[in-house]
């Protein structure tokens, strides 16, 4: 089986979310469903003395994120019917809408936060890695829309080489699914699990 | 196993939204043939074509979109990405707006038919009605206003909706009828484009290109984000990214708030209050004087009134240098120690001293500010200020320098339309509008800006308004503009173009549906680092009753008895290839147009790698001199004294003729008991001014936040997500609080560009959370511009 990997170069991303809307539209996803989703972790603080002075010690980083397709994926593993599998040729997570009964226990297991549940559809919709285009040869939309070229894809053995397997918060430690995704990390990042390190637009990532 | 089976053909199958598509396939369309330069084609539906366009906002990137088209109606919108393209190969890639055009394209907020006003002005209630019947009724009013109060009494708004070489053809109809009141300047960079050439010549307001500062070994950034300002691929937001990653310099940033072009940690950023870069950079130079860490051979050769050795002879003899200024000399007779400046800006004592240090060591030294330091009540003067450090230490006209403006661009210039002649000379400051609505006649060259003419003679009678918001929503104080606009008895017609129904459309007596530039052929050139043209072919035919600008224009031009000279018997694409035409005699590197046409996209690297402002000046001042009295770069100038002499200015308007410290207008600037907060607006990704601003689809994932520090939001009982109001005496805007370290204490800050949405005939409180609510109509003393980020403020939980 072919490993196909996410790469992300924090110190290139800027957070803009290009990645996220180039994928919505070409899934044509509509408010409320989002496939790559971009979280803003902020730490420190920035306060100002009786002086009038300010002191510092705020830092900021987003973290683009989709599925990862891991090796282990906590998303198949409860699947109770098994829709939610890794395509035998590619690799990919992907889910088969047919099997599907939309029951979200995927959703409840990814510690990514990846499939989620489109109640209209009645199933779980999640990134499938553009698998068509990759089987066409090209990357998914969202690596081709980066403005700030801070994300590729490829396969595992060589974008290992670039990065460490994802270890930055607010993402989980990477042995709990061994994630197909390789980060180089923003100077500003902070370890996976990491206390300080939380979410600062959990309004932007539902 | 699963099949992959979420493609977009089997979402677009079940929606059936788009018209049906055939079944999925990996047909892969030609590539070079239609779209040159290698881009990929691939996973093209066999019915599907796809067609070049590209964005039309007012963002220097005008990024490239390619559209896939199935029936005639937009299937997805890609943009420009060749396979295998490094990090270093130039990709114009659109943002996260340009991927929801679709959204936008078929919205609901999209204007279909032309539209007739049937309740107040600012309601937004319309009838439909036939093409003929409001272009009768247009013409025949603006005929009727023409006749009784003269051609000055047309305005047409300021606007920038739409750009490309033949966008912008209502100021050639109106001089085909006689001429119209011109405004001058913008909403972007009024007070920066009115002091730089004074004081730095007409070269001066434009800098090096971002790239030049590869070379540089320490880079200041004064308020400016430039991955939030312009978002492509190959404008600011890329350029600034290449550039954090090749430069070996150190990068502070100098804002109020740790915005996104900071974010990473790559850089150090040092808080400041909103405003107060001037009395920074002041108590910086004063210590490069004490220091001795001045260039002074460099100020003396290419710069006037540092001190006495260069003043001129007007100003000799009376303290009135800068270094006067400075050391406390002269003028407000106060030296301006790091110990002064602290409370002021917020910076320590101790780290300005440093500061100081690092500029006047570091070589070269990069300075750039954005558009936001200007954007105030002091906007002239805090801007010029920032100015002084690569002056003071000689970092301009050499490689790794700039002049401490905003970064230039390297760029395709396409010829535009003509305009013609406008035989009224008359012009006023863009955003003086609402009062030369309300009281033109008493506004002078003195008290007002008018240009051309000593005074106005006519009121404003008349607004054509193509293709802008700054009616209401990207106006100062839009409850007065509403007040000004809601009365018939002084502006008696307002036509809007729109393709959307913003605030400002509501105000239209008659509003009239445009098509966006990549549903018709056009042209447009740009670019940042490098340069890039786009040419676009209609992605669909027009749908509803749309019409192009060009077209709805000729009809009327026709009802008016002057179509001829309005066309010149040329359609709008004969109009787009003589214009092409036009520019490629001059730059024969140009492809031909039909290649033009049929690559879609063109780029051109800088044949000088990078462009450095005041290069020649630097190398020979003396057969490069600048376009300034002196010829020099003016620290002191006679003209700004001159102009403070002649002009009727108050306590607060201060033009000084050295770039001094000045906290700007009471009542916008200087916090009290009842209005503690300062409030300034910034850029978002999830809009380009207002423009995608109606777009639900980016409102979800880019919410309208008021940034609030912790410090602030506590005592308030504020918490991350409640909704707040921000009021003054001006009025009150809600939105959602996002409680974040990444903003200074005493500060809110507000995007700029958020929807209005207020009962104007109830309570008038904004739940759209637009800032212009809150922001005065008062202009900056010297340009006349909008100073929108000069705001105080109270916040409570709402």
């Amino acid at each position: 089986m072919r490993r196909y990997a996410f790469y992300f170069d924090g110190s290139r991303c800027t957070g803009c979310k290009t990645c996220e809307f180039a994928c919505k539209d070409y899934h044509d996803l509509d408010v409320g469903t989002a496939f790559r989703r971009v979280y803003e972790v902020t730490t420190g603080e920035t306060v100002r003395a009786d002086d009038g002075t300010f002191a510092t010690t705020c830092a900021s980083y987003p973290v683009s994120l989709a599925c990862n397709h891991c090796d282990d994926p906590a998303c198949a593993r409860v699947c109770p019917t098994r829709a939610m599998g890794k395509d035998p040729a590619s690799g990919l997570v992907v889910v088969d809408e047919g099997r599907c009964v939309g029951c979200g226990y995927c959703a409840m297991a990814c510690p990514y936060g990846a499939p989620r549940v489109d109640r209209d559809r009645g199933c779980s919709v999640k990134c499938d890695g553009c698998a068509e285009r990759v089987a066409a040869g090209s990357r998914p939309v969202c690596v081709d829309a980066c403005p700030a070229r801070a994300l590729d894809f490829g396969t595992a053995g060589a974008l290992r080489a670039r990065g460490s397997q994802a270890s930055v918060a607010p993402l989980p430690p990477p042995g709990l699914t061994r994630p197909n995704l390789y980060v180089r990390p923003a100077a500003a990042a902070r370890p996976s699990g990491d206390a300080e390190a939380r979410v600062a637009n959990p309004l932007e990532v539902i | 196993m699963p099949q992959a089976n979420l493609s977009r053909r089997s979402f677009l199958r079940t929606s059936g939204a788009l018209g049906a598509l055939a079944g999925a396939g990996g047909a892969v369309a030609a590539t070079d043939a239609l779209f040159g330069s290698g881009v990929p084609c691939a996973h093209a539906a066999p019915d599907e074509k796809t067609v070049w366009g590209h964005c039309a906002i007012n963002c220097p990137g005008r990024c490239p979109l390619r559209f896939h088209v199935v029936d005639d109606e937009v299937t997805w919108v890609e943009s420009y990405a060749t396979p295998d393209a490094g990090f270093e190969d130039p990709q114009p890639r659109a943002c996260l707006r340009g991927r929801t055009y679709r959204r936008w394209m078929n919205g609901p907020d999209r204007v279909n038919y032309p539209m007739r006003r049937v309740g107040r002005r600012g309601e937004g209630r319309f009838e439909r009605v036939s093409w003929d019947e409001a272009l009768d009724a247009i013409a025949s009013e603006l005929r009727r206003i023409i006749d009784a109060y003269g051609n000055e009494s047309v305005f047409l708004t300021y606007a920038t909706g739409v750009s490309s070489t033949t966008a912008r053809t209502l100021p050639r109809l109106m001089n085909c009828l006689g001429g119209y009141l011109a405004g001058y300047g913008d909403y972007s960079a009024m007070q920066m484009q009115r002091i730089l050439p004074v004081v730095q010549g007409m070269t001066g307001f434009y800098g090096s290109t971002l790239n030049a500062a590869e070379e540089a070994e320490l880079i200041l950034a004064f308020g400016t984000s430039p991955v939030e300002t312009r978002q492509g691929g190959a404008v600011s937001h890329y350029d600034w990214v290449r550039l954090r990653e090749k430069a070996g310099a150190r990068i502070i940033y100098i804002d109020p708030r740790l915005s996104d072009s900071a974010m990473g940690g790559a850089g150090e950023w040092l808080p400041i209050n909103p405003g107060t870069d001037a009395a920074l950079v002041s108590a910086i130079a004063h210590e490069l004087v004490v220091g001795d860490l001045i260039d002074k051979e460099f100020l003396d050769a290419y710069c006037v009134g540092f001190d006495e050795d260069t003043m001129p002879p007007s100003a000799r003899g009376q303290n009135r240098s800068y270094r006067d200024y400075l050391m406390g000399t002269g003028y407000d007779k106060v030296e301006k120690t790091p110990e002064w400046a602290a409370p002021i800006t917020g910076v320590p004592a101790a780290r300005i001293r440093e500061l100081a240090r690092e500029v006047g060591t570091a070589k070269p030294l990069f300075v750039v500010q954005g558009w936001g330091p200007q954007r105030r009540s002091n906007g002239e003067m805090n801007c010029w200020s920032i100015t002084m450090l690569p002056l003071l230490t000689g970092q301009v006209g050499l490689p790794g320098t700039n002049h401490g403006g905003r970064e230039g661009s390297f760029s395709i210039g396409l010829k535009s339309i003509p305009a013609g002649q406008n035989p009224v000379k008359a012009s006023i400051p863009v955003f003086l509008y609402t009062d030369a609505i309300d009281h033109g006649t008493e506004m002078t060259a003195l008290n007002a800006g008018v240009q051309g003419a000593p005074a106005l003679t006519q009121n404003i009678k008349c607004i054509l308004n193509y293709a802008g918001n700054c009616l209401t929503n990207q106006h100062g104080n839009i409850n007065r503009a509403h007040d000004i606009l809601a009365d018939e008895s002084k502006c008696e017609l307002i036509v809007v173009w729109e393709t959307a129904m913003t605030d400002s459309a509501k105000y239209a007596d008659y509003l009239l549906p445009d098509l966006f530039r990549f549903e018709q052929r056009s042209l447009i050139g740009t670019g940042g680092d490098v340069a890039y043209l786009v040419a676009g072919e209609a992605c669909t035919t027009p749908k509803f009753e749309r019409k192009s600008l060009y077209e709805c224009l000729t009809l009327l031009a026709r009802r008016l008895g002057v179509e001829e000279a309005f066309t010149e018997g040329k359609t709008e694409s004969e109009w787009i290839e003589q214009l092409y035409e036009e520019t490629r005699a001059k730059d024969a590197g140009l492809p031909t147009y039909a290649e033009a046409l049929a690559r879609g996209v063109y780029l051109r690297e800088n044949p000088r790698g990078r462009t450095i402002v005041h290069e020649a000046f630097r190398a020979d001042p003396a057969a490069n001199p600048l376009s300034t009295p002196s010829g020099k770069i003016e620290i002191y100038s006679e003209t700004l004294a001159q102009i403070a002499a002649a002009w009727d200015l108050g306590p607060e308007d201060v033009i000084a003729p050295v770039p001094v410290y000045t906290p700007g207008f009471t009542e916008t600037d200087v916090p009290t008991e009842r209005l503690p907060l300062r409030c300034s607006g910034f850029h978002y990704r999830g809009r380009l001014h207002s423009s995608w601003g109606g777009i639900e689809l980016l409102r979800q994932a880019n919410p309208q936040e008021l940034w609030i520090n912790p410090a602030d939001a506590e005592p308030r009982g504020i918490a991350a997500g409640d909704r707040v109001r921000v009021a003054n005496d001006f009025g009150a805007t809600e939105l959602i609080a996002k409680v974040t370290p990444r903003v200074v204490p005493g500060t809110v800050c507000m995007a700029q560009g958020a929807w209005h949405d207020a009962d104007m005939g109830g309570d008038r409180v904004d739940r759209g959370g637009c800032i212009n609510t809150i922001t005065t109509h008062r202009p900056s003393p010297l340009a006349k511009g909008n100073p929108q980020h000069s705001n105080i403020c109270e916040v409570t939980k709402a």
